[in-house]
């Protein structure tokens, strides 16, 4: 078993295809859903992990792609911007996860680790300087 | 012992020892303080926060036929025109016109007097657009041009009220968020914030202001700037502990420097949700050290220096007075801090890591000449205190 964060984007012709219940119940995968949106474009995005054997993971992505489905390379909707960033560290009590973290204590210089984010957006509000932002929404 | 005189001397030949406030620490445990005064010149401390006393005044120079500005915005954001006839101020926490502000709580405040001056320093283009009555010798009534700070003849930031010497730690202790100038507070006490570099801080280390006063030159984000004023709010007769580090706010600065020499890096306007908008700056300060006493108290740890916790949910906006707590700041850097017995999550509105930046630059610059020290003229006053508003009859 294994599980794969993904970050799927819509366009049109798809966002009305159930992947979901396909992933779950012709692949066998577990599914947990982030977050899901369709846009005013009615174009959609979702973000989730899928947990299940390798080769069903395979399966099922092959299937998601041949859908229509895009998945994003990055597979983050945030992204931060490190030029912008002061290091104030406001964000960091609004980061569930510690994807943006202080490594060292000494320095207290904010980093940013792109595979414990889980898109929660959390920080966005909460960056007075604008370093935080996402593909989803307007800066 | 030194005096200003042998301190500058050196540096002119590029020959004065210099350390930061952080730096030093070590140095002295190392050397002794006796030994560490005699070689060390210069000692730098440094800070990069938010500081809503901040603003800029500028000379547009005159325009054909001439205008005397009665009312002005700059992109948009109003600034202060009752001076003379094209001079203007804008200030850091002025908001955009029409910004909706709290009308859609907590609003966004995405723009406003704070960045304005970013841009003016980035060297952007921004709109003017004023106003006037008319007049037999400004008889202009109405200006729309662009400009940059090339086209100004000054753009001088004159900030009544910067480099607090300490702050307040801030909770809330409600059941619901609240959005305040040191950030978003989740309810019963689910985070923090505090504002200081704390041991790198400039007036944390010379608590007496023995060195920094009237007429001190200060790194003003990257321009050659001085203390022009005591702050704002200086009060220096507060209750001080250990080192004479004071337990609350007390000292303050008045700055003033050239913005035309600024790194925009290092002044950068700010949005807080809930609350609006306002300036972050980054400001050094060399402390000359001429005794040991001088030297001893930039030795200063963050674990050495308390600051109040206060409750913004209550305590504050009523201004009860209420301390809930205090804590050093080797917790609050450590990201979690234990308040009445409750281990809370800290975080921070200042930068430690520019701050160190801002005292490794004024180093440098010290040490190759090109920074040198000026003796105050005047001190800061020693035992001040500070009013409540009068209100009423």
């Amino acid at each position: 078993m294994e599980t794969k964060k993904l970050l799927l984007t819509f366009n049109k012709k798809v966002v009305e295809k159930p992947i979901v219940y396909h992933l779950v119940k012709d692949f066998d995968l577990i599914i947990n859903l982030y977050r899901a949106s369709i846009t005013e474009e009615e174009e959609g995005f979702m973000v989730l992990d899928i947990t299940g054997s390798a080769a069903k993971i395979e399966e099922g992505i092959k299937f998601i792609v041949a859908e229509g489905v895009k998945i994003d390379d990055a597979q983050k909707a945030f992204r931060w911007d490190e030029s912008i960033c002061t290091s104030c560290g406001n964000c960091l009590t609004h980061c569930p996860v510690d994807a943006l973290h202080i490594k060292d204590r000494n320095t207290m210089k904010v980093e940013f680790d792109r595979d414990l984010c889980i898109d929660c957006m959390g920080c966005i509000p909460n960056c007075p300087f604008g370093a935080c932002g996402s593909i989803f929404q307007d800066k | 012992m030194k005096t200003y005189e042998e301190i500058n001397e050196k540096i002119v030949s590029k020959k004065a020892v210099v350390l930061t406030a952080a730096e030093i620490i070590e140095y002295v445990e190392e050397k002794g303080i006796e030994k560490a005064a005699k070689e060390v010149d210069v000692v730098t401390t440094a800070t990069f926060g938010p500081m809503c006393s901040s603003g800029c005044f500028m000379n547009f120079g005159h325009s054909q036929p001439k205008i005397r500005i009665t009312e002005a915005w700059i992109d948009d954001v109003l600034a202060y025109s009752g001076i003379a006839a094209v001079d203007l101020y804008m200030g850091a926490t002025q908001l955009r016109h029409n910004d909706p502000a709290n009308l859609d709580y907590p609003g966004e405040f995405k723009f406003g007097g704070g960045h304005v001056i970013e841009k003016l320093i980035r060297g952007e283009e921004l709109q003017l657009f004023a106003l006037s009555y008319g007049t037999d010798e400004y008889p202009l009534k109405e200006i729309r041009t662009r400009f940059t700070i090339d086209d100004l003849n000054q753009a001088t930031m004159v900030n009544p009220r910067n480099c607090y010497q300490n702050y307040n730690v801030a909770i809330n202790t409600s059941n619901k968020t609240i959005y305040t100038y040191l950030g978003k507070l989740k309810p019963n006490m689910g985070n923090l914030t505090y504002s200081s570099a704390g041991q790198l801080s400039p007036l944390l280390n010379d608590p007496l202001y023995q060195t920094i006063g009237v007429g001190t030159s200060v790194w003003l984000a990257g321009a050659k700037g001085h203390v022009y004023s005591e702050g704002t709010q200086h009060a220096s007769a507060v209750e001080r502990t250990a080192n004479d580090v004071p337990a609350e706010g007390a000292g303050t600065l008045a700055l003033t420097g050239d913005m035309k020499k600024m790194d925009a890096d290092y002044v950068r306007g700010v949005s807080f949700k809930g609350y609006g908008v306002s300036l972050a700056l980054g400001v050094g300060i060399p402390i000359p050290i001429l005794n040991e006493e001088i030297l001893l108290k930039t030795t200063i740890r963050d674990r050495d220096i308390r600051a109040q916790v206060i409750d913004y949910s209550m305590d504050y906006p009523m201004k009860t007075g209420k301390v809930l707590s205090t804590v050093n700041y080797e917790e609050l850097k450590s990201g979690t801090a234990n308040i009445l017995g409750k281990e809370v999550e800290t975080a921070s509105l200042s930068s430690y890591e520019k701050a160190i930046t801002i005292a490794e630059i004024l180093k440098s610059e010290i040490k190759d000449g090109s920074f040198t020290l000026n003796k105050p003229y005047m001190a800061l006053p020693p035992n001040q205190g500070m009013k409540s508003m009068k209100v009423g009859e």
